[in-house]
Parts: C-alpha cells; sequence; structure tokens
C-alpha cells in the first residue's frame, strides 16, 4: 500500500510544508544545478548534510520513501559499476595521478582516484535525491499551480502540472491492479524469467494501463470544459498563497549558499576537488 | 404557462465518424422548473441528446447539426460552451474521475477560478454552496478520502456553484450502492423545490429515479423520441419492455398476477397507488404460486475459515471472515463501496495473504501457492475491460494465458477456438478488439480467463453501466457458464441481479461478514439492509401494501416465478 502511494504529496505540518510552492522549485533547481555542475568534495560534502536536515525538518519518515530510496540506491550503484567497467581509469585523467591499491587485469586497476571520483559521483546523486523527493513529498501539486502562475508561466501549463500531480497515486493504484490481474494470467516480472520475457511481460501491463489512463484523460477534459476552463485569459485560485518572509529569507539564502557552492568549486579553475596534489 | 427553457426542432446530429445520424428529427420542449427524465437503452441517442444540451456537442464531439436548439430563450449556435456552462450544469456519471481539483474546496470552486472571481468571494460562495449538499465539513478532503455518495455531492456543488438553472444529470446512479443512489434522488429532488431549477436526468434505471416524482419521461429509441409523456402513462403504455428500459418489479410483479397496468392507477409510485383493485388479483396469486425448491448444496469449493485482513494496524479490512462457496453456485458478494469487498476478491486470488484464517480452495490451504498458481482454480475479470485487454486481434488476448504458460501453439489454437466459441465470439476471432462494443469486449476478458479453465470464476461489477440488454446478455451468457459447472462469484450493487440470477448473496458491511443467506433475505430485512447501504425490494413494500399476509415469501416466490417465466421466454 505505501508503495503504492508514492512519490505523491503527503500532508504535514512542518516548516518546509509551510514554504510556497515556487520558493520550493527554485530550491530544487538552484540545488539540482550548484550539485550536477560541482565535483567539489566539501560543497557536496554541505549540501547533503544540508539536505539531510532539511529531510528531517519536513517530518517525512524514512520508511514512507524507503522503497524509493532504495530503487535510486541501486541504479547508482549500477552506475558506479558502469563507469568503472567503460573507463577505469576516469579517476587518474581527471585528477593526474595514480595511487595503485592493486591490479586485476592490464585494463582493470583499482586506484584510489577512482575510488575518489566514483564517490563523488554517488555523493553527487545522494544530495541531490532528498531534495527532489522533499519538492515532491511537501508540495502541495494545487498551491504549487498557483505559484507557478504567480510568476508568469500561463495558467494552461501550470494546471496540467497539477494534473497530473493529481493523478500519479490514481494511476499507480491502477498499475497494481492491472499488475496483479496479468499476473494472474501468467506474466512474470521476477528475476527467474528472462529479459525478453519480462519485457513482454512489461508491455502486458503497460498497454491496458495506457488505454484504461486515455480513458480517464477524455473525461476530465470533458468536465473541464463543461466547467468553463480556459474561458479567459487570467485565471485566480481558490488555494493561492502570497508570498510570507520566510519564503523570502529561504529564497535569499539559497541563492546565497549557490553562489558561494559553486564560487568554492570553480575557484581553482576546474571542477574538481583534488586531495592527491601536494 | 411556463416559459419553455430548452427547446428542440426538427433538430438532427451525425457524428464526423459514423455513418448514420444519431439524433433524428427530435422535437422537445422542457420548461422552466420541470424534472424530467431521459431514458433509453445505450445507442438510443440519449447521451447524445445530453451532449447536446450541455455544448459538448457542437464543441468537443464534432458532427453535423441541423435544425434548431434554444437554451434559455437564445440560439445554441451563437453560444460558446462556456456560454452554456452559465445555463447548464452537468454532473457527469463518473463522480471520480469529474473530481478535477487536489481537494473538495477546489473542485467546488473550479468554475469561480476559471472565472476569474476574486479570492474571497470565491471562499464565501464555496462555503454557501457546500452548506446546500451538506459537504461543508470536508472541504480539505481529498477524492481518496470520500465515499461515492460524497464525491456525487462534491460534483453538484461544483455546478450549483455557477448559479445555473438547468441541471443535468449523465447517469448519476450508475456507480452508487442502492442505499446512496436513494439518497441522490432526495438530494437532487430537495434541490429542485429549493432552487427552482430544471432538472434533466439521464437514466435507464427508471425504477431508482422515480423514487421521487418526475414529471415526465422522454423515451428514446434508435435516435428518436418515441414517448414523451408522464411516468404513469409510460409504464402503462408497455413501451418500456420493447424499447429496452426495465420497468419497475413491482409492476412486473403486478403483471404476473394479471392486472393491467392503467395510468388511472398512478403505478408510478406505489404510496400513491390504488390499492383496492390490486389486493385481491395479488393475494390470489400469492397463494396459487408454488415457490420452486432450490437443489441441494453440492461439495464446498472455496471456503473461508476466520479470515482477517487489514492494509494497516489502525484500519482493519476484514474482520474473522467465515463462508463456503458450492460448486456450480452463483453467488455474489454486496455491501456499500469500501466495505472490504475487492478486498475479498483479492484474497481469494491471492493478490494478498490473509493476518490469519485459512482459505481453501478445494480443500487445499491455497497460503504457498503463487499468483499465478492460483488463477488456475480462481480466474478474475476486472470491472473495466480496458483495465484487461493488451492484445489488438481477440484470438490473441484470449490466448495470451496459454502462451504466457508455455502451453504448445496448437493446443492453444485448439483451446481459444472452443472458448470462443463458448462465449458466442468465433465468428469475430480475427477481428481487432478495437472494432468491438463494450459488451463484446467484457466477453473478451472473460473468455480469456475462461480458457485457462478455472473452476471459480469471479468478476468485479461485471454489469456497471450497461443498459438492460447488454446486462441480459453479459447474464445470461454467465448462467449458461454456470450451467456448465462452474461456480460464479460476483461483486455488485444491483440489485436486480442479485434478484434474478443468483442462488446466494453474501454480505460484507464494515468489515465483517452479516449475511450469508436467499437474495430474498438480503432485500427484505432491514437489519441487513441498513448496515449494507441496501434498500428493500420494491416487492416487499408493495406486498405489504397489498396485506399479502408473508412478504417475505411473497418476494421467494415472486423471484422462483420471474427466473421460470425467464427461461420460458427464451426456449
Amino acid at each position: 500500500m505505501s508503495a503504492v502511494k508514492m512519490l505523491s504529496y503527503i500532508k504535514r505540518d512542518s516548516p518546509v510544508h509551510h514554504l510556497n510552492g515556487v520558493t520550493k522549485l527554485i530550491t530544487f533547481l538552484a540545488w539540482t544545478i550548484v550539485c550536477m555542475l560541482s565535483y567539489d568534495t566539501r560543497v557536496l560534502l554541505a549540501a547533503m548534510v544540508l539536505s539531510i536536515v532539511i529531510f528531517r525538518l519536513a517530518k517525512i519518515h524514512l520508511k514512507e520513501v524507503g522503497f524509493v530510496l532504495a530503487f535510486i540506491f541501486f541504479f547508482l550503484l549500477l552506475n558506479d559499476a558502469a563507469i568503472y567497467v567503460f573507463s577505469p581509469e576516469e579517476g587518474v585523467k581527471i585528477y593526474g595521478t595514480r595511487h595503485l591499491i592493486f591490479q586485476i587485469s592490464d585494463r582493470y586497476t583499482l586506484t584510489q582516484e577512482q575510488l575518489f571520483y566514483l564517490f563523488n559521483v554517488t555523493l553527487k546523486y545522494l544530495t541531490v535525491v532528498p531534495i527532489a523527493l522533499l519538492f515532491l513529498l511537501t508540495t502541495d501539486p494545487s498551491e504549487f499551480a498557483a505559484s507557478l502562475t504567480g510568476i508568469g508561466v500561463p495558467y494552461r501549463i501550470s494546471y496540467a502540472v497539477s494534473i497530473t500531480l493529481r493523478y500519479i497515486a490514481d494511476i499507480q493504484t491502477d498499475f497494481h491492479n492491472i499488475s496483479q490481474a496479468q499476473q494472474a494470467r501468467g506474466v512474470d516480472l521476477s528475476k527467474k524469467t528472462g529479459l525478453k520475457k519480462r519485457i513482454s511481460g512489461i508491455s502486458i501491463i503497460a498497454v491496458p494501463l495506457i488505454f484504461s489512463s486515455l480513458d480517464r484523460i477524455d473525461l476530465i477534459s470533458n468536465a473541464m470544459d463543461l466547467r468553463g476552463f480556459g474561458k479567459k485569459e487570467k485565471r485566480t485560485w481558490y488555494r493561492a498563497r502570497p508570498f510570507q518572509v520566510m519564503d523570502y529569507c529561504v529564497i535569499g539564502s539559497v541563492l546565497f549558499l549557490s553562489i558561494i557552492g559553486l564560487f568554492i568549486t570553480f575557484s581553482d579553475g576546474q571542477r574538481f576537488f583534488n586531495p592527491f596534489l601536494g | 404557462m411556463q416559459k419553455p427553457i430548452i427547446e428542440f426542432t426538427n433538430f438532427n446530429f451525425q457524428y464526423r465518424a459514423q455513418s448514420n445520424p444519431t439524433l433524428i428529427d427530435i422535437n422537445l420542449i422542457i420548461h422552466s422548473g420541470e424534472k424530467i427524465i431521459i431514458a433509453g437503452p445505450s445507442g438510443s441517442g440519449k447521451s447524445t441528446l445530453g451532449y447536446c444540451i450541455n455544448g459538448l456537442i457542437p464543441h468537443y464531439y464534432k458532427g453535423n447539426i441541423s435544425g434548431s436548439l434554444w437554451i434559455e430563450g437564445q440560439n445554441s449556435e451563437n453560444l460558446k460552451i462556456f456560454d452554456i456552462s452559465k445555463y447548464v450544469g452537468t454532473v457527469l456519471q463518473d463522480s471520480d474521475g469529474q473530481f478535477v481539483a487536489q481537494t473538495v474546496g477546489e473542485d467546488i470552486a473550479f468554475a469561480l477560478e476559471n472565472d476569474a472571481i476574486d479570492q474571497k468571494e470565491m471562499i464565501s460562495r464555496v462555503e454557501k454552496t457546500s452548506r446546500l449538499v451538506d459537504i461543508n465539513s470536508h472541504l480539505g478532503s481529498t477524492p481518496r478520502e470520500l465515499s461515492g455518495g460524497q464525491k456525487q455531492r462534491v460534483s453538484l456543488a461544483g455546478v450549483l456553484i455557477d448559479r445555473v438553472n438547468i441541471l443535468l444529470f449523465d447517469e448519476p446512479l450508475a456507480n452508487l450502492d442502492p442505499a446512496t443512489g436513494r439518497y441522490a434522488m432526495e438530494l437532487i429532488d430537495d434541490l429542485a423545490k429549493n432552487t427552482g431549477s430544471t432538472v434533466i436526468i439521464i437514466e435507464h434505471r427508471l425504477e431508482d429515479v422515480l423514487w421521487r416524482p418526475m414529471d415526465r419521461i422522454v423515451l428514446m429509441g434508435e435516435g428518436k423520441i418515441i414517448a414523451d409523456t408522464t411516468p404513469d402513462k409510460i409504464l402503462a403504455s408497455g413501451l418500456l419492455g420493447t424499447y429496452g428500459i426495465r420497468e419497475p418489479l413491482y409492476v412486473t410483479a403486478l403483471k404476473y398476477a394479471g392486472i393491467k397496468i392503467t395510468e388511472q392507477m398512478h403505478p408510478s409510485s406505489i404510496s400513491l397507488m390504488n390499492m383496492d383493485t390490486i389486493k385481491k388479483p395479488l393475494q390470489h396469486w400469492f397463494e396459487q404460486t408454488a415457490e420452486t425448491k432450490i437443489l441441494p448444496q453440492s461439495n464446498a469449493v472455496l471456503s473461508f475459515s476466520d479470515v482477517c485482513f487489514s492494509y494497516s494496524a489502525d484500519r482493519v479490512v476484514l474482520e474473522n471472515i467465515n463462508f463456503n462457496i458450492c460448486e456450480g453456485e452463483m453467488t455474489a458478494i454486496v455491501g456499500k463501496n469500501g466495505a472490504g469487498k475487492s478486498t475479498l476478491c483479492k484474497l481469494i486470488c491471492g493478490f494478498e495473504k490473509p493476518e490469519k484464517g485459512t482459505i481453501e480452495l478445494f480443500g487445499r490451504d491455497m497460503v504457498h501457492t503463487s499468483i499465478r498458481e492460483r488463477a488456475d482454480f480462481a480466474g478474475l475479470v476486472m470491472q473495466n475491460p480496458n483495465q484487461m485487454i493488451s492484445q489488438v486481434l481477440i484470438r490473441d488476448e484470449v490466448g495470451l494465458g496459454l502462451k504466457l504458460r508455455d502451453v504448445p501453439q496448437n493446443e492453444i489454437s485448439e483451446r481459444v477456438e472452443a472458448t470462443l466459441r463458448v462465449c458466442g465470439l468465433y465468428s469475430y476471432r480475427n477481428w481487432p478488439i478495437s472494432a468491438l462494443s463494450y459488451g463484446q469486449k467484457k466477453r473478451v476478458t472473460i473468455a480469456s480467463i475462461l480458457v485457462l479453465e478455472p473452476q471459480i470464476i469471479l468478476l468485479d461489477e461485471p454489469t456497471a453501466g450497461q443498459d438492460l440488454r447488454h446486462y441480459t446478455e453479459i447474464m445470461e451468457f454467465l448462467q449458461t457458464l454456470q450451467k456448465r459447472g462452474k461456480t460464479i462469484l460476483l461483486i455488485t450493487h444491483d440489485m436486480h441481479l442479485i434478484l434474478e440470477y443468483t442462488q446466494r448473496a453474501i454480505v460484507i458491511a464494515d468489515g465483517k461478514l452479516i449475511c450469508d443467506n436467499h437474495p430474498a433475505k438480503v432485500l427484505t430485512d432491514d437489519s441487513v439492509i441498513k448496515p449494507a447501504n441496501l434498500k428493500e425490494t420494491s416487492l416487499f413494500s408493495l406486498a405489504k401494501s397489498a396485506a399479502i399476509t408473508d412478504p417475505f415469501e411473497f418476494v421467494k416466490k415472486f423471484i422462483s416465478f420471474d427466473r421460470e417465466a425467464r427461461q420460458s421466454c427464451q426456449q
């Protein structure tokens, strides 16, 4: 059940929830940009600590996102493994030194530089993921749409975003039900089956999901037309919320920290923090 | 007299993609303050007529229009859908899908938001309108937290807030349990009284709509208006059966008793009916008719003993459920929305595991079997066929389960063809599924389960949203399967279905099994009806009004008489 509802808005009373949707969007974007640009371990570590603190502040429990986190973690490790397989000496190239730990074959060596590089890559994702999750889990979709319109995004687009978020949970439930019914017919998605069978199994679940979702879209668009959506150039929002002092403070500090982060990252002329020098 | 508020004159409509017109020569005047039912089978054009009134035609569905339609004194040709939405408020059948916004308050405010009304005014108007339909204590709730009836009240508030004069309901009862449907009709009636709105209800469940008095019934068939008159006259005319609309059960009972239905009897309502002329023949019929005894029970194929289940510690879904299903029975599982019926189904199929107690299929504890293995014993047909269909061709869809079980190709073809023959789909076997009607698609999904040869077939709301013809088609088909020895379990809201086809009904209310008995018991016993959101069958009310000594026995006799009558009708 918890797996069904993952990734949709969780209502809580926390300082993070009280922030305006736009504030959270700006924070999320700035955070992502800085962490994606930077390979500076100091910046990334600081960001990670901060993201954990914010996560605690938001009163989201680890078990509510455990499944997603495990899933992401798995792909992260996969990513690390892939980097190693395709470019075992990437770290050596970047940091310019070679501290060999041991050698597997001609091509595959294990160096401190490579480990450090992979550590940084992992760190990057570990800093972005909690913030991305928080953004999804703490932003009331309708209020978010209202805020987006507030900063100049056309309301048709922002409403589309909001409606997508509204139906994520429903489509997840649909997916769950369809997948069970198709498993009963014999679709096997477990690891026991081969890749080819698994892909065809996924299509057997995806096709009905798409078609039942299309039914839903038809219905919603009718319902919206019938109640005058798109009638006027402008639209008001029942749940609109003005910016609070706190929002300005948060945006201010986020921008400030981002600039500092980028400054530290690029101060030595490159994106990498190099502990192997000198 | 009153002024016409909607006026169709020589109106025709043809959908762009279709070769024949859907509405033919419609002449219809609806006056301000009237309460009208538009009835007709699927494909009769009743929904299309509704789309014309609310502007979805020609705004969303394109096609050719001839003749004229005036709404509130204006030619609809000159009206945009947004203009029409100021006059006509539409409540759609699927109140969940119609729920556009995140919460109740926002959804009610949706029309005002689109009108760019100031936030302050919006909040006060939402408050006022939500009070009108008694949903004001749930303004912050999400659609998932609401019952079917509550969602419908939200839809209603969402159109009332625009101060519309015309309320159009598209099959408002289709997704509601019987008691909630009855309450919905009362609410609609009271609102019409208080606001003076014109009410147009598109619905084929006449008996349920007539729970409150209606002014007129417009009967449609094949795109034309067949009759446009009072409910009493229509019921007396005998036209309903001809055009695939189910007449109220008590009217059928009167006919069985040899009573001629006349307009003067006021057949549209039991409470208004003059009983003096009816009593005698009805009592006579009751004494003359014998009930055919139901065959003794065979061995149990499915049994629940002390089964408990919950999704989380604070919400117990099922509590100490005990029952046996016998081979070859057709059993209904009934109860209000969210009572745990679907969970029961999932437990049988192994999608969920019981926390306590055992579920046995053919005397075997099923705890360690996989979903797939269990499907060889019990197969589930989901409510919406689109939730199951993944292949393009019918034969591929039906054969999918076998293919996934690595059955050899020649055996697949053989079994698929045999199943398609049983299901009456053989001549379509190479058709694309997209070319089939809803009822036929449903049959494909049943076939795709049947081909796996499970002894038990579970169906989730097999007849929801179907008109009488499709309903009969699906149910008669299930009955032939039953006669071939299959055991059939149905989740349903439809009291007619229980009465006409099932041998037993299992009633679940608030996670407990409160009744496991003959359908007549379920439809007459107040201690079952109330907690399960069912309603007393009109047969029972009729029997009581006619001073029949044992009204329960009357219902039982009606059921057995009716089954025989329909059977001999078919032969």
